[in-house]
């Protein structure tokens, strides 16, 4: 039974073998995950020792304290958060040996081709196709709001394999290789001026149908695993009081008595407690997730978190007075990574504006909510019998 | 300041296995006796209060003196279980006196050291009130009456539960927390908002009290246990509306579809369920922080805050989506939302308790 002792035993056997400060960053990593301390809840021999994933904050903060590298996750997340998963789900042997070591260092960027210009909330009625030939699926199409496309290694794909059945039966989850001279990876500028997303074209892209996850026309299923983790990677992040995007709206109230007023100080304080809630909402969750009694809360959490994140940033635009009329920055560039809180206030209140959007909307998710937590009758489908290319559109 | 406490102070914001036993128990009893239809003709009765069902609360299952120290006649539990109490009390708008006797009246006498007494009131046979008006937050100013040639002179109004009080405690003009038989007060009930915890005025005409302590003392931990243990009240009242609500429309069927099937209700009630589901979270880490004293004045007003809009707005959409029904006296979302209206001015406001947070982290009014 491998406990905390043995983890920190192992940690520390990893530390003398491989000293921080003497081992390249990369090599320090892949002896990490070979150690099976890279994420314990993992199998043993994919970077893991098969125990709770409560035990990783025990590995964690040994190799904090021995200042070791880390694999910068925020830079990784799609690949971490949901690649993994459904590699690990639905791969085979030899795809989950091939692809979640240089995943999990950082060596290879992940990135997600799922929405498309036609298929937003209704991602099932996407349209880009894949056609089989011999060995190889030829894929036709367009992809949008790709974050991490233009340093991406590899991509978790769903496209239309049988456009003859309804909409959820029809696709099939593939890894597509980003350096296919088929793709094209164009920046796409968001209000923000930068360009964290992109659009993918695809064009006669082939993937060997080795690189396919799961079975044909089971690819929905298999997103289920991807978006589901989607949406756990959010909840379950622990922060401090003031953590989020309360914390600057706070420190410049704090700081610049001269921008007070009656008026900013009552919402403040309201958004403050808000914020407050749902930081120990989120804290609820966690433990609950740590007692093994996940609950439905997660459902909840990012809903809340897209609007404060937009209530505050938008509170904290208006407190800066003569500054929240200046932005830092409108030059187009193309970030590494997703940073919500990074910049100034004008910043943060427009790229605040994503988080209802991104990830499943919020319309979308109070349905969800209402319909698998409160057991709600489901909207009306007119979709669910028909074939996908009987669809309107 | 309290940003950086540690998050391993975090309180446990679950349920232990010993609570989710305490609650089943306490709702068993409340499904048995304590149904809405009784519920609604006892409040225009003589006897508003359900003695029976304090006998059963206090005398069967000892949970007067959940607050109260083994060695001191009671249970030795903490605010966690009492507060477990509260959101199933609050679940069934049951008329007893548990939040005014059990944990008010309470902390007033564990800050006094007035054994006696505390035994008494953590039995149930005596029913004990803190004779200072529902409304009054912890920290604000309340009446006191006047301590004259060794008795007591002077009204209060808006003493919950007074009606069914065996002993009032009383501030008094000499700083001092008096007990007051009352028998030797009178005792008006007054036409109450709240049907299921009505107010009662009391007058005090040479009555004599004894003196406990320091009223100042008493009377603020009081209220900040009140005020914090309410939250918990709130969240059951929100969680019953919140289910009977979704409950009502799966099955009412309007246009040949049930009603709840409608995405603009569907997301009103979505909204809502996460409003409780926060409010769970807010009420635990009150309850948690009243039983260790770890942060507990940020986590009382930061409940407090949340508690009241989330109560009020649940019942307020539980009447509207129940639709006609929900307007009538027959139906007992009337009681929710009475209660939960009530609630939102006993022991503060929510604004009241925002300001007290404006002090507390350090986030000032402009002067």
């Amino acid at each position: 039974m491998t406990d905390a002792t043995e983890l920190r035993r192992r940690t520390q056997e990893l530390l003398a073998a491989h000293p921080p400060a003497t081992t390249e960053r990369l090599d320090f990593l892949r002896a990490r995950f070979d150690a099976g301390l890279a994420w314990v809840h993992y199998p043993e021999g994919l970077g893991g020792l098969g125990v709770p994933r409560s035990l990783q904050a025990v590995v964690d903060a040994e190799l904090e304290a021995a200042g070791a590298p880390d694999n910068d996750p925020r830079r990784i997340g799609i690949g971490l958060g949901m690649a993994a998963p459904t590699i690990l789900g639905f791969g085979t042997e030899e795809q989950k040996r091939l692809y979640l070591r240089p995943l999990w260092t950082g060596e290879e960027v992940w990135c997600q081709l799922f929405s498309e210009p036609g298929a937003g909330s209704d991602l099932a009625a996407l349209g880009t196709r894949a056609v089989r030939e011999g060995d190889e699926w030829v894929v036709n199409g367009q992809k949008v709001w790709t974050s991490s496309a233009h340093i991406a290694r590899w991509a978790i794909l769903i496209a239309r394999t049988d456009p003859d059945v309804p909409k959820h039966r029809g696709i099939t989850y593939f890894i597509c290789d980003m350096t296919d001279p088929g793709v094209e990876v164009r920046p796409l500028r968001q209000i923000t001026g930068e360009a964290e997303f992109n659009e993918v074209f695809l064009t006669d892209v082939r993937i060997p149908d080795s690189r396919r996850l799961g079975d044909i026309g089971d690819g929905w299923r298999v997103a289920q695993t991807t978006l589901n983790n989607e949406r756990v990677a959010i909840g379950g992040m622990r922060l401090p009081r003031e953590g989020g995007m309360i914390g600057p709206v706070s420190k410049t109230w704090r700081e610049r008595p001269e921008l007070r007023t009656h008026d900013l100080h009552q919402r403040l304080l309201k958004l403050w407690v808000e914020a407050e809630v749902a930081r120990l909402t989120g804290e609820r969750l966690r433990q609950q997730l740590v007692a093994g009694q996940p609950g439905p809360e997660g459902a909840g959490m990012k809903l809340a978190f897209a609007r404060l994140n937009q209530e505050i940033s938008g509170l904290e635009v208006e407190l800066l007075g003569e500054d929240g009329l200046s932005y830092d920055d409108w030059t187009m560039r193309r970030p590494e990574l997703v940073d919500f809180t990074g910049r100034d206030a004008g910043y943060r209140y427009l790229r605040s504006k994503g988080n209802s959007i991104e990830g499943g909307t919020s319309e979308v998710l109070l349905n969800i909510v209402a319909e698998r937590v409160l057991g709600l009758p489901a909207e009306p489908r007119t979709d669910k019998d028909v074939a996908w290319k009987d669809l309107a559109r | 300041m309290s940003t950086e406490s540690p998050a391993s102070t975090q309180p446990d914001l679950l349920y232990t296995e010993e609570e989710e036993a305490l609650r089943a128990a306490v709702r068993d009893l409340l499904t048995d006796h304590c149904d809405a239809a009784s519920v609604i003709v006892r409040t225009e009765s003589d006897a508003p209060h359900d003695l029976e069902l304090w006998k059963a609360l206090s005398d069967g299952m000892g949970l007067a003196g959940l607050l109260v120290p083994e060695a001191q006649g009671g249970q030795g539990a903490t605010h966690r279980e009492t507060s477990v109490v509260l959101e199933e009390l609050g679940r069934a708008v049951a008329p007893v006196p548990y939040l005014t006797s059990a944990v008010v009246a309470t902390e007033a006498l564990l800050a006094c050291a007035a054994d006696d007494l505390l035994a008494e009131l953590a039995s149930g046979r005596t029913i004990g009130a803190l004779a200072v008006a529902l409304n009054v937050a912890p920290g604000g100013a309340y009446k006191v009456v006047r301590h004259e040639n060794g008795t007591l002179h002077g009204e209060l109004t808006a003493i919950a539960d007074a009606a069914v009080a065996d002993v009032l405690l009383v501030p008094a003009d000499d700083g001092g927390l008096y007990a007051v038989d009352a028998s030797a007060a009178t005792v008006t009930p007054q036409v109450s908002l709240d049907l299921t915890r009505p107010l009662a005025k009391v007058a005090l005409d040479g009555a004599p009290g004894r003196l406990l302590g320091d009223a100042e003392a008493a009377v603020q931990r009081a209220l900040r246990a009140g005020a914090g243990l309410l939250a918990s009240e709130q969240l059951g009242l929100a969680d019953w509306t919140l289910t009977e609500t979704v409950r009502y429309l799966k099955e009412r069927k309007q246009f040949n579809r049930p009603v709840g099937g409608f995405q603009a209700l569907k997301h009103r009630l979505a909204q809502l369920w996460l409003e409780v589901a926060n409010l769970r979270a807010a009420a635990r880490n009150a309850a948690g922080a009243l039983a260790t004293g770890d942060d507990t004045d940020v986590a009382v007003a930061v409940a407090q805050a949340y508690a009241a809009p989330v109560a009020v707005h649940a019942a307020e959409e539980a009447l509207q989506l129940h639709g006609g029904i929900g307007m009538t006296w027959e139906h007992p979302v009337h009681l929710y939302l009475k209660r939960a209206k009530a609630d939102a001015i006993a022991y503060g406001t929510a604004g009241g308790h925002r300001e007290s947070l404006a002090g507390l982290v350090d986030l000032p009014a402009p002067r």
